[in-house]
């Protein structure tokens, strides 16, 4: 078994362990030992509005894929095979297009002359257009589209093991259909809540690409500060003493998910 | 069968060796710029004519910001490159921490013919862009922003404003806005500039951070005026576009050439340096892209037509409406404090 899985293994310690451990040993060694790097994250202001900041979207995003991803996981666990898997390659087909060009897309629809304000202002429903992207507001409205399937997908494999006799058990016993789903169906389907939050939540604490583009220059994500970094003090120290902070919080957050599920059922379908 | 191919591979092996000879006999240099349209533009009108004249290959690489590779090829001590075209404090700064060959002018006559604010112990302008006040003649068909004080005065020119995510250019822009005259900004006085930038602050709808994002705000009608760089508002105004710019208060930038120190073919890169910044070579550049020539020489030798130097940022009259930046004073420990201030100054 050991000698079956040894090549992966190899390819996780060259990819992955050794480059991040390189990343951490930068953060507290440049020409000799320092905690320069993480003196400046843990006194400085910026670096805690951006890690606030960071936190505060992440949460948005999380709750708002839910909301909009339970549904949608509900229905394809509902109607026949045909039709769900149909619902599943709509979930996942954006996931073919290129993140910068959905960030561009919605960039499109949300500006002062998109496609939204002019419509509303087409219907007279506004005068003036509405400040829809170049803020916080733009930002997490993409970055929700980009990571709805994360919600979803997780939603559903559980939503899938859960017996649907079950239901019916509840319906014979006299239970109306939304007293069933909220005593049966809810309570069954949490740890796919559970992963759902924790993908979408954990991913986006990363995010790039849609703060860059959609959130004016005023929305500094923690990724931000690592490039940001890079350029300022033009060394990689000082970018991976942000990231080190960052992937630990990630490793706080994993732990304490794993207080209440088997790890397993985030990362897979368990 | 075994015996034909031993041959055939025996004279590929030759030919590989007889070319390598053939290219290693002649002096090459490799040559780094930013790539895309501006890399091309240098071929046709810099590149091509220098190789010609010297009798030299030129590699040519690209890569949009030089600086990190700059460190780690000088810090490997085996560097691959001779000579970048990268923004001019990038120069200086290598040079102060050793990355960047000192210059020697008697071996670069045509560096040595340039005004000193054109050129640096490590470095010699190539070309010059210029951060300018934009706007849409949409919303100004007449009495347009012609002044920061304008842009900044938000009652007599209501709109939409964009800003660089940067301080290079906008502290400048706020000192003017606040009245220093162009030719007395340096030393800043960076308290004064952030002060005036926290006055605009609330109208600025957005910070870009890529010229091709300023470009698309001005596109789209999404800002009524902006900083930005003089080529992006030419290349809006020429794909049909309704807008326009002023050279007035711009604030001229250049990027310049410099060799890394240990460069392996270092006196042929001197060579090519020289070449590279004669008048004539310079002056082909604006034919072919919206750039200014890095040698003012160049306005002299006839090449560029007068309505086409009107257009460029740093021929002299334009040049003479502008602040021209000191990068000495931005690789300075004030315009490092500067730089790092900027982040605090955007999160607040």
């Amino acid at each position: 078994m050991l000698v079956l899985v040894s090549p992966a293994l190899l390819v996780i310690l060259a990819l992955i362990v050794l480059p991040v451990g390189w990343l951490a040993w930068q953060s507290i060694y440049h020409d000799g030992f320092t905690l320069e790097n993480y003196r400046r994250v843990f006194t400085e202001d910026i670096y805690w509005r951006s890690f606030a900041l960071t936190f505060e979207i992440s949460l948005a995003v999380t709750v708002i894929a839910l909301l909009l991803g339970y549904p949608v996981a509900y229905l394809a666990n509902s109607v026949p095979k045909g039709w769900s898997i149909l619902i599943l390659s709509l979930v996942v087909l954006p996931f073919w297009t290129s993140v910068l060009v959905r960030a561009y897309a919605w960039l499109a629809l949300l500006q002062r002359t998109g496609v939204i304000n002019q419509f509303l202002r087409y219907l007279d429903v506004i005068s003036e257009p509405l400040a829809l992207v170049h803020n916080t507001f733009g930002t997490v409205v993409a970055t929700v589209h980009i990571l709805l399937p994360f919600m979803v997908l997780p939603l559903y494999a559980t939503m899938q093991k859960i017996p649907g006799d079950l239901m019916q058990a509840g319906a014979s016993l006299g239970a109306s259909p939304s007293l069933t789903f909220l005593r049966v169906f809810l309570p069954l389907s949490l740890p796919g809540v559970l992963a759902g939050c924790t993908m979408v939540f954990v991913l986006c604490l990363g995010f790039y690409i849609t703060p860059e583009l959609l959130g004016g220059g005023r929305t500094v994500m923690v990724s931000m500060l690592v490039s940001r970094n890079v350029e300022l003090y033009n060394q990689f120290g000082a970018a991976s003493a942000v990231a080190v902070v960052l992937l630990l919080s990630v490793l706080a957050i994993f732990f304490i998910v794993s207080r209440f599920i088997s790890l397993d059922r985030v990362l897979g379908q368990k | 069968m075994t015996m034909t191919r031993k041959f055939g591979l025996g004279c590929a092996l030759l030919g590989a060796i007889g070319f390598a000879t053939a290219a290693d006999a002649a002096e090459q240099i490799t040559f780094v710029s930013q790539g895309g349209a501006y890399q091309q533009a240098q071929t046709v009108a810099i590149l091509d004519p220098t190789a010609k004249k010297l009798g030299i290959t030129i590699n040519q690489d690209s890569i949009p910001d030089a600086w990190p590779a700059i460190k780690t090829q000088v810090g490997s001590g085996k560097p691959i490159w001779d000579v970048v075209d990268t923004p001019t404090g990038n120069c200086l700064r290598g040079g102060e921490q050793g990355l960047i060959e000192k210059l020697d002018f008697s071996k670069i006559p045509n560096g040595a013919a340039m005004p000193e604010a054109y050129r640096s112990p490590y470095s010699v302008s190539y070309e010059f862009y210029s951060s300018v006040l934009s706007y849409s003649q949409k919303t100004f068909p007449k009495d347009a922003p012609n002044s920061w004080a304008d842009f900044w005065d938000v009652k007599k020119f209501p709109g939409r404003r964009a800003l660089r995510n940067h301080p290079f250019a906008t502290l400048e822009a706020a000192l003017m806005a606040d009245g220093v005259a162009p030719d007395k900004l340096y030393p800043l006085d960076v308290d004064r500039a952030f002060k005036k930038l926290e006055e605009i602050k609330p109208h600025i709808t957005v910070w870009w951070t890529s010229g091709a994002q300023s470009a698309q705000l001005l596109n789209d009608g999404e800002v009524d005026m902006e900083m930005a760089w003089n080529g992006r508002v030419s290349a809006v105004a020429k794909e049909g576009a309704k807008v326009s710019f002023t050279y007035n208060q711009g604030i001229l930038q250049s990027t310049s050439l410099c060799i890394l120190k240990g460069a392996p073919n270092l006196a042929t890169a001197v060579k090519f340096l020289n070449e590279a910044v004669d008048p004539v070579h310079q002056a082909n550049l604006p034919l072919h892209i919206d750039y200014g020539p890095g040698n003012p020489k160049a306005f002299e030798t006839n090449v560029i037509k007068p309505e086409r130097a009107a257009q460029l940022p740093s021929e002299p009259a334009n040049a003479a409406k502008q602040a021209l930046m000191s990068y000495a004073w931005w690789s300075s420990p004030a315009g490092e404090a500067a730089e790092k201030r900027w982040a605090s100054f955007m999160q607040k």
